[in-house]
């Protein structure tokens, strides 16, 4: 059994020092798609979350019994799987919703975060530090979403979740809306990510440096 | 829907343009777009592959999972659909073609993962198109993502030596440029419309 900081780690390199999305450029088709609304991209990102956790587990489960050359075929089937199971649940119980993410439900099937950490972490893994990579890589992703969509939303119809926030003074951003807006918006949160993490990874250098001169002396 | 072809044509490669505002295939757009001559490879080989396999998923769709209402089976149909049609065409373009076949050669097992190939069927169904109208959107909408990557690829190849902001470098420059892209292809949104 893992301990409990070891799963802290998994998480921590999955929300921030190896976000799928602004470390790894990876899964963006939808992750620009569905940012408009900030209710789409949650709903869009508690999907992402269900189906990387449970296609790692299953992937992680059956690893042993996996001949390697199929295996992206296999993994590519469980991945299908549970998006029926997403598809299916949002089409009940969600239809407005489902409607609106339209083919991007479908899509997470090709979004490449999952298949990248079933390719990376659950094919040499555990099942159940698997399931909790894949929870840490959806979380990552459905934190970015959010963000976007914060803005986005905010800036372009004035509101939150679909409550209005700002009043009939505010003049609506139409194009924080439109295509070019979200291309625009995650260049900025790509570019602030990068630069904060900069700053800590030369911070991170420079103590060490400073405390082998100090033993040095 | 009764759209006329030539209309989806025209609308899938410039104003519903899979890339530009529909947003998918990102991730090979990014890394792919280095250069022109391998975007030019990867284009062809996307195009080829959209409108083969909107045809196969039309044809399935229509006449295997329709009649046994297994409609919500698509997903992995469709899916195990692009996967063998990438595998077939691969085999024969390395048996007849082997020019070609250096050519794209990476290439094509990386369209599997494609997010537009995929997307493309998906809208076929939910815009419940005619076998005409399937063939040409999926044809134009390949024509648009190649258009677009190779634009793209030639604009990269200047900003070799321009002065970009630190953290800006790579996928952030390129994401921005894309944005511009977009807004320059929202002049066309007012000449034809599909969805």
């Amino acid at each position: 059994m893992l301990k409990l900081k070891e799963y802290k780690n998994i998480f921590s390199m999955g929300v921030f020092k190896d976000n799928p999305i602004f470390r790894q450029i990876l899964g963006i088709c939808s992750a620009l798609a569905v940012t408009n609304l900030m209710l789409n991209s949650f709903v869009m990102g508690l999907g992402l979350i269900f189906v990387t956790s449970f296609s790692s587990l299953t992937v992680s489960i059956i690893r042993q019994y996996t001949p390697r050359h199929i295996r992206m075929m296999v993994q590519t089937l469980i991945i299908s799987a549970y998006v029926i199971i997403v598809d299916i649940v949002l089409k009940a119980y969600y239809p407005t919703i489902s409607e609106a993410l339209g083919p991007y439900v479908g899509l997470i099937i090709t979004n490449c975060i999952i298949m990248g950490r079933c390719e990376s972490y659950a094919q040499n893994n555990p099942p159940l530090p698997a399931f909790m990579d894949g929870v840490a890589s959806g979380v990552g992703y459905t934190m970015i979403l959010l963000i976007i969509a914060f803005f986005r939303e905010l800036l372009g119809f004035g509101s939150l979740f679909g409550y209005q926030v700002l009043g009939g003074w505010w003049p609506r951003w139409i194009f924080m809306i439109m295509p070019p807006g979200a291309f625009f918006m995650l260049a900025i949160v790509i570019w602030v990510a990068n630069t904060l993490s900069a700053k800590s990874e030369e911070d991170q250098l420079q103590v060490p440096a400073t405390a082998k001169a100090g033993g040095v002396e | 829907m009764t759209v006329h072809p030539f209309v989806i044509l025209f609308a899938s490669i410039f104003t519903s343009n899979m890339i530009l505002s529909n947003f998918l295939g990102m991730c090979s757009f990014i890394a792919v777009s280095k250069e022109i001559r391998t975007s030019l490879g990867l284009g062809q080989a996307v195009i080829f592959v959209t409108t083969g396999t909107t045809i196969i998923n039309f044809l399935v769709y229509h006449y295997i999972l329709m009649p046994l209402g297994l409609e919500y089976l698509r997903f992995i149909v469709f899916i195990i659909t692009i996967a063998a049609f990438v595998q077939l065409v691969e085999m024969i373009v390395e048996r007849y073609m082997p020019t070609l076949y250096y050519s794209l050669g990476i290439f094509l097992p990386l369209i599997t993962v494609n997010c537009a190939i995929l997307g493309v069927s998906l809208f076929m169904v939910i815009r419940s198109y005619s076998f005409i109208q399937s063939v040409v959107f999926g044809f134009g909408s390949g024509l648009g993502w190649a258009l677009a990557i190779v634009a793209m690829a030639g604009i990269r190849q200047r900003l070799k030596n321009s002065p970009i902001p630190k953290g800006l470098q790579g996928p952030g420059i390129t994401l921005i440029i894309t944005g511009l892209m977009a807004l320059a292809f929202i002049g066309f949104s007012g000449i034809v419309k599909i969805q």
